[in-house]
């Protein structure tokens, strides 16, 4: 039979005619037009002012001031090029690069920043100060969505990530404001989460209860039970139990002094530090070491792992441990960097902002680490627009995070592979 | 290493899937475990593998009783296992594959990839396999992923291999590969437990053959014996292979198919230009290996495909572009190869599942409002006339046995005229005595008029039941040839060879037609 | 098989019931080519399996011990409520201080504190012995049933998607869009009565429907996961509800508050038991539509295909139930179920727009829902009890003290120990049914029934 092989067709097989997937440029084209009619042919005529440093910062840079209608034509024209291009590459049957999604994104952010700040009544901006406020607001985010990486990949669900921020925020203030610690305060909110992930992994990886319903369900336990700990004992006696101290940020020398980035990266609270070395770590873990490595194929085939002799049940309730504990400290951010006190439900959804940002970011450290940004990125800039007084309703800018993560899960950036098995519990055969 | 199984006895529920199985692997033998689909032969391997526990029994290994609580013990104690399934996680590399489990790291607690890939090599080298450590594994032939598998049990030094059912999804090409590499791993002193219930591919390379019916042993036998004799201990009762079955009378064609092409998701041509037709009161059986086209082109029929184009006719009427709804209206009738996932939905019953796809017709409903009284007539009718076996109407068809479930399917799709009748593996998983039950309706179906088409991977059935036969092989067809065509001949167009050649070919060494496998 | 087919097909094995059964086939058939999926079944759990538990007979259901593991897993739900409540009181924490001298100060003080905080509850939810009138003294009563009512319509709505196989935790959304619309309808047009309410109900309907529908049809369309689409649809909802607060069209002439003005007389839902309670006909509506999705979930061509569409997706579609098609219908039903809440909300308790008009209804209606299990009547009795709480909560804080959050933590403990009975049973000492196999222990100890 072996003289078949030299009269087999071996072609036959491998003739690949690619399924366009109009969805892409389908989007980008729309939302060019949309950047057309109101970045370039909206745009106020007067300049912009992007302000790089404060007027008392060591080093001094002076400002960006650029024409909204150039800068908004510009762009808008940009953005057409490259929803024409992803059209072309689409109708010759391939799929639209990734990094043409985000120059598009880029300009597409630049073009509305330009066009939102000179319509305002004061059309100038310290950028510096709004880059920096991102990067705190998304700290918890970031902090939530590792927390949903590290389950995730392992295949579990989980939408507790509100409730492991709240828990950590709330033993946080609690722990902090018995000891007077701060760091107590810390490692209080990392066992409060690893609390709230015990119960998460024993309702789902023990009693194999469906995922999503745990996680659905502890948020509500634990937004009851933080309120109602908080309107009875810290209410009562809020200098022994909410008046925790605050972690200040610590400014290294020179470094902190580089504007734009200097405060970003080199003028944080010990949260904010451990925020940027929990990204890399587990980003590094995940991909270079053997926990990595077990971790994802026990999300994506666990009886391969078990097969191999990885216990896939221990690794995902280490994992959703480790998931809670990481999330616990995002939320002891809340009471000890942010605002020093607990308040009822002060995580106030976030949790599942960060949900969207590890969708967003397709359930990879570094893509929910930049997801989480920009999701910090709209909410600050909300803030900072109310003050200049934008014609956008502040509302509408709320809406903002929301809106992108609808248009990313629904096509933006295509389909995204959660990992396979991910929500599905192992059962031993 | 010599391994030996006694008195092995696994018990699910009520159900003794092993009963004191006694079994001994010799050093450097290539020892067969035969049997039919459902014989225990894959849940005795999962116990020597230490996915299952053992109710009764004992493992020993080189003489000393051990006791494996998962794979990792198995593994250590140097038993290594093909799953039939592949264990392999779809988007790792071959290397992080081979890693996984078994990981080497630096001194800095890094993976170390290198030393894997080096040791991939070194096996492949050895072994000729040709495997790119770097490769994704779902982008990897199933051939290429099956020696993944291999060098899986390799690199963790085994001595005692089992393989379970590894040729289910090769080409007769890639079976013989296969075959000449156990031989190798049999001359570097490895043992191999080969799970199989191929005939001809035992008797081919086993020292030792045992034959495993009902959970228990029923006898060994040594692989000069004769192709009939194994056969019959296998299946427990004097084996008469064909079917009673009158000839063909064919009419006119009334189902055709014209320059099909069925496009997967990624662009793949799965189904490539293919044009056959169908007469009524004739049976198409469409042979090929598992995964070369055939679901896709069932499932084109029924309007179940994305992206088909070319031509789809039943009596004069196109297919093409018409939603599932209304080629089941158009009197298509479909039994999908997979009846968990496609053809039953489990918590529904019995009775729900024979409506499931005329609910919203009359008579079982009126308006929007369904009729449960008709309902359920129909189901007691239908269970009585197929012979169901299920406690009520009510019961969960997830409860059914496998058979019983086939036959839920079957009563569902006979049950209407039909212009067209497609089954795909219609008796996979199904106990012997069910098979006979619905081979004969399939046929009863084909005396009544009605163009079938029988989609199957095993060989037997396709000759039973065939009254011409189509291969697919990559998603073309190799040609059409009559149904008693022999063996030989289709094995070689599964492989990729045209059917003049394949024809010719034969003719070349003169092999007699219906020779060979059972 | 490709491997997205694969995978498709692994993800579409919804029933961990199916799976039971596949194990046991296998176990049946010891090995052979029915395939054993590489990844044991199922994104739902045997707690959305009503379609299983609705087959078996009564008697079955209740040898398997369901409803008592329900009626325990509420009493345990309580009694760690009433732990918190103890622990929590300044009595106790008192008495808690001579601890050592005096043990039974503590435990009867903690004993006080709990047992006043649920008697109050008791008394605020069903009945007030305390009052001078009859009416006093059901006026609790027709309370809890005015807070069950939002309830038990949104929570209808996240079962019968959940029927489907949807998680809709966009109830909320939902809920403020179809209020929105209905109050507008209310206050705006000025129309005779009957026919007022009739568009009032419309609007609410068409609201929620729409917001709902945008999810079925992205899900349909790309694939984009329910779950993120209607949490994310749920703040886009109330930052809309907020911005149109601030338009002229919705805010009360001369006020620059965030509050509509009062809708017509005409567009309200009438009192059922005159002024003196607060109990309106939009209850009788809540059962109507229990009724209906009862119907249309068990009775109709729809509910079999929705019910199909949940059980296991990938046999709908071979069966040619566009299942597509289904996640749009079933969405557009569940979200005119939640806009219905919304419109008890605005016409029935509230008779203006806020941004706060749904509370936090939307959310407590999943856990209704999972209460419930997904069955029309079991969400209704959810409904009530979850109605009893609130109402019961808000009597219990002003009497007591006790916060009113505590019924938050009661509520989300029943449901978790709910979804877990094997737990249940275990705290209980309860044995483990041999009908309903949960779990691999107990699936190994069960007899296999089906062993041809």
């Amino acid at each position: 039979m072996s003289t078949a092989t030299s009269t087999a067709p071996e072609t036959g097989g491998t003739t690949v005619t690619e399924v366009r997937n109009w969805k892409t440029p389908v989007i980008l084209i729309v939302l060019a037009i949309a950047a057309l009619l109101v970045f370039a042919i909206g745009a106020p005529s007067n300049d912009v002012t992007f302000r790089l440093t404060g007027e008392n910062d060591p080093i001094v840079l002076p400002p960006i001031v650029v024409s909204a209608t150039v800068t908004g034509w510009v762009c808008a024209l940009v953005l057409l090029a490259a929803a024409a291009w992803s059209f072309v590459l689409v109708r010759a049957g391939r799929t639209v690069p990734v990094w043409l999604v985000a120059v598009y994104s880029v300009f597409f952010v630049a073009g509305f920043l330009t066009w939102v700040v000179g319509s305002a009544e004061t059309p100038n901006v310290a950028l510096y100060g709004l880059l920096a406020g991102s990067v705190t607001l998304a700290v918890p985010l970031i902090f939530g969505s590792l927390s949903g990486v590290l389950c995730e990949r392992s295949g579990v669900v989980n939408i507790a990530i509100e409730g492991q921020l709240l828990s950590g925020a709330f033993a946080a203030a609690v722990a902090g404001s018995l000891t007077g610690s701060a760091f107590v305060g810390l490692l209080a909110a990392v066992f409060a989460g690893m609390l709230v992930s015990a119960v998460l992994a024993v309702f789902s990886i023990k009693y194999i209860v469906n995922q999503v319903i745990v996680g659905v369900v502890l948020n509500v336990l634990v937004s009851g039970l933080t309120g109602f700990l908080f309107s009875t004992v810290m209410s009562a006696d809020a200098e022994t139990w909410n008046s925790p101290p605050r972690l200040s940020p610590i400014a290294i020398p020179f470094l902190s002094d580089i504007p734009v980035i200097g405060p970003i990266l080199f003028e944080q609270s010990i949260v904010g530090y451990l925020m940027y070395l929990s990204v890399a770590v587990i980003y590094v873990a995940l991909y270079h070491t053997k926990w990595g490595l077990r971790t994802r194929a026990v999300g994506e085939h666990p009886k391969a792992a078990d097969t191999l002799g990885v216990k896939v049940n221990r690794m995902r309730f280490t994992n959703v441990l480790l998931g809670g504990a990481v999330a616990g400290l995002g939320g002891s951010f809340f009471t000890l960097v942010l605002v020093s006190s607990f308040g009822r439900d002060m995580t106030a959804g976030q949790g599942y902002i960060a949900l969207a940002a590890l969708i967003f970011g397709r359930w990879n450290p570094l893509g929910a680490f930049f997801a989480a940004l920009l999701f910090g990125f709209a909410t600050n800039l909300q803030s900072v627009l109310s003050f200049l007084g934008t014609p956008v309703p502040n509302q509408f800018l709320a809406m903002l995070p929301y809106l992108v993560t609808i248009f990313a899960v629904a096509g933006l950036v295509g389909k995204s592979r959660a990992p396979a098995a991910s929500g599905i519990p192992y059962i031993k055969g | 290493m010599k391994l030996e199984l006694q008195g092995i006895t696994k018990r699910f529920g009520s159900l003794v899937a092993n009963d004191h199985i006694d079994l001994v692997v010799e050093p450097g033998q290539v020892h067969s475990l035969l049997g039919e689909n459902g014989a225990g032969k894959s849940t005795l391997m999962n116990v020597l593998y230490g996915l299952y526990e053992p109710s009764e029994g004992r493992i020993l290994v080189d003489g000393q009783p051990v006791s494996f609580s998962g794979p990792g013990d198995a593994m250590a104690a140097g038993i290594g296992m093909v799953h039939q399934h592949f264990m392999l996680v779809p988007v790792f590399t071959v290397a992080e594959n081979v890693a996984l489990g078994n990981e080497a790291t630096k001194a800095t607690g890094m993976l170390n990839l290198s030393q894997t890939r080096a040791k991939i090599k070194a096996i492949s080298d050895q072994y000729g396999f040709d495997v790119d450590p770097d490769a994704i594994v779902e982008d990897l032939p199933v051939g290429v992923q099956q020696r993944v598998e291999i060098i899986k049990a390799l690199v963790r030094d085994a001595e005692v291999l089992i393989l379970d059912e590894p040729t289910a999804v090769l080409t007769p090409k890639e079976t013989d590969e296969l075959l000449a590499i156990m031989g190798q791993l049999k001359s570097d002193g490895k043992s191999i437990v080969f799970i199989s219930h191929k005939l001809r591919e035992v008797k081919q390379v086993s020292d030792l053959i045992t034959v495993i019916r009902r959970g228990k042993v029923v006898g060994t036998a040594d692989p000069d014996s004769s192709t009939t004799e194994l056969a019959s201990l296998m299946v427990g009762r004097a084996v008469s292979l064909t079917l009673d079955k009158a000839p063909a009378q064919p009419g006119e064609a009334t189902f055709r198919i014209t320059d099909l092409t069925v496009l997967a998701p990624n662009g793949q041509r799965v189904v490539d230009g293919i044009s056959l037709e169908i007469r009524r009161g004739e049976i198409l059986a469409v042979a090929g290996v598992q995964g070369n086209g055939q679901t896709e082109l069932t499932e084109a029929v029924l309007g179940l495909q994305g992206h088909v184009s070319g031509s789809i006719t039943l009596e004069g009427h196109e297919l093409v572009g018409r939603s599932v709804k209304e080629i089941i209206r158009a009197g298509v009738g479909f039994v999908p190869e997979d009846r968990n996932v496609e053809g039953l939905v489990g918590p529904f019953s019995v009775a729900e599942n024979l409506i499931l796809n005329r609910y919203d017709q009359e008579p079982f409903a009126k308006g929007l409002g369904l009729k449960p009284a008709v309902i359920q007539q129909n189901a007691r009718e239908k269970i009585a006339e197929f012979d169901v076996r299920t406690q009520s109407a009510q019961a969960a068809a997830g409860t059914l046995s496998g058979g019983n479930q086939q036959k839920v399917v079957m009563a569902r799709e006979l049950s209407r005229p039909l212009k067209l009748f497609i089954a795909s593996q219609p008796t996979r998983g199904v106990d012997v005595g069910s098979i006979e039950f619905l081979h004969k309706r399939i046929v009863a179906e084909r005396d009544g008029g009605t163009p079938v088409m029988i989609v199957s991977t095993e060989l037997d059935e396709v000759l039973e039941l065939a009254d011409r036969i189509a291969v697919l092989y990559r998603g073309r067809l190799m040609g059409i040839v009559p149904g008693n065509t022999s063996r030989d001949v289709v094995g070689l167009m599964m492989a990729g060879m045209p059917a003049e050649e394949a024809l010719g070919q034969e003719q070349e060494f003169g092999t007699e037609p219906g020779s060979g496998e059972l | 098989m490709s491997n997205e087919q694969k995978t498709e097909r692994q993800l579409s094995r919804t029933a961990a019931h199916d799976e039971e059964v596949r194990l046991e086939a296998a176990a049946e058939l010891g090995d052979g080519n029915q395939a054993p999926p590489a990844v044991p079944a199922g994104a739902q759990s045997g707690e959305l399996q009503p379609g299983l538990r609705e087959s078996q007979s009564l008697m079955q259901r209740i040898a398997t011990g369901n409803a008592l593991v329900a009626v325990l897993a509420v009493i345990m739900s309580l009694i760690l409520g009433g732990l918190l409540i103890a622990i929590t009181d300044e009595r106790v924490a008192e008495a808690a201080g001579y601890f050592f001298a005096r043990p039974g100060d503590m435990l009867s003080a903690a004993w006080t504190a709990a047992s006043e905080a649920y008697l109050a509850l008791f008394q605020g939810a069903v009945f007030n012995w305390e009052a001078d009138t009859f009416a006093g003294m059901i006026y609790p009563l027709t309370q809890t049933l005015t807070v069950a009512t939002p309830l038990i319509c949104a929570g209808l709505g996240v079962a019968l998607a959940f029927r489907a196989g949807l998680f809709n935790i966009g109830a909320q959304g939902q809920m403020i869009i179809g209020a929105t619309l209905a109050a507008w309808v209310g206050f705006t047009w000025h129309l005779p009565v009957g026919l007022h309410l009739l568009l009032v109900i419309i609007a609410g309907i068409v609201g929620g429907a729409f917001w709902a529908g945008i999810v079925g049809l992205l899900k349909a369309k790309t694939g984009a996961h329910e779950v993120i689409l209607t949490i994310m649809l749920n703040y886009v909802a109330i930052n809309l509800v907020l911005y149109l607060l601030t338009t002229p069209a919705f805010q009360r002439p001369g006020s620059s508050n965030p509050i509509s003005p009062q809708l017509d007389d005409t567009a309200l839902y009438p009192l059922m038991f005159g002024d003196g309670f607060r109990l309106h006909w939009g209850f009788v509506v809540a059962i109507a539509l229990t009724v209906l999705v009862s119907w249309l979930l068990n009775r109709s061509t729809i509910g079999f295909e929705l019910r199909a569409v949940g059980a296991n997706p990938t046999a709908a579609r071979t069966a040619g139930i566009s299942v597509t098609k289904g996640y749009v219908v079933v969405m557009v039903i569940a979200g005119a179920l939640a806009g219905l809440a919304g419109v008890a909300q605005v016409a029935g308790t509230e008779h203006v727009l806020t941004a706060g008009v749904a509370a936090s209804f939307g959310f407590d209606a999943i856990t209704v829902a999972l209460l419930g299990r997904s069955t029309p009547w079991g969400t209704f009795a959810a409904g009530l009890l979850f109605g009893a709480f609130r109402a019961g909560g808000v009597v219990m804080q002003t009497n007591t003290g006790t916060s009113i959050d505590i019924v938050l933590v009661v509520q989300s403990l029943i449901v978790l120990f709910i979804a877990a009975p094997p737990l249940v049973r275990s705290v209980f000492r309860l044995p483990a049914p041999g009908a309903v196999r949960k779990g691999p222990k107990a699936r190994k100890n069960a007899t296999a029934g089906g062993a041809a």
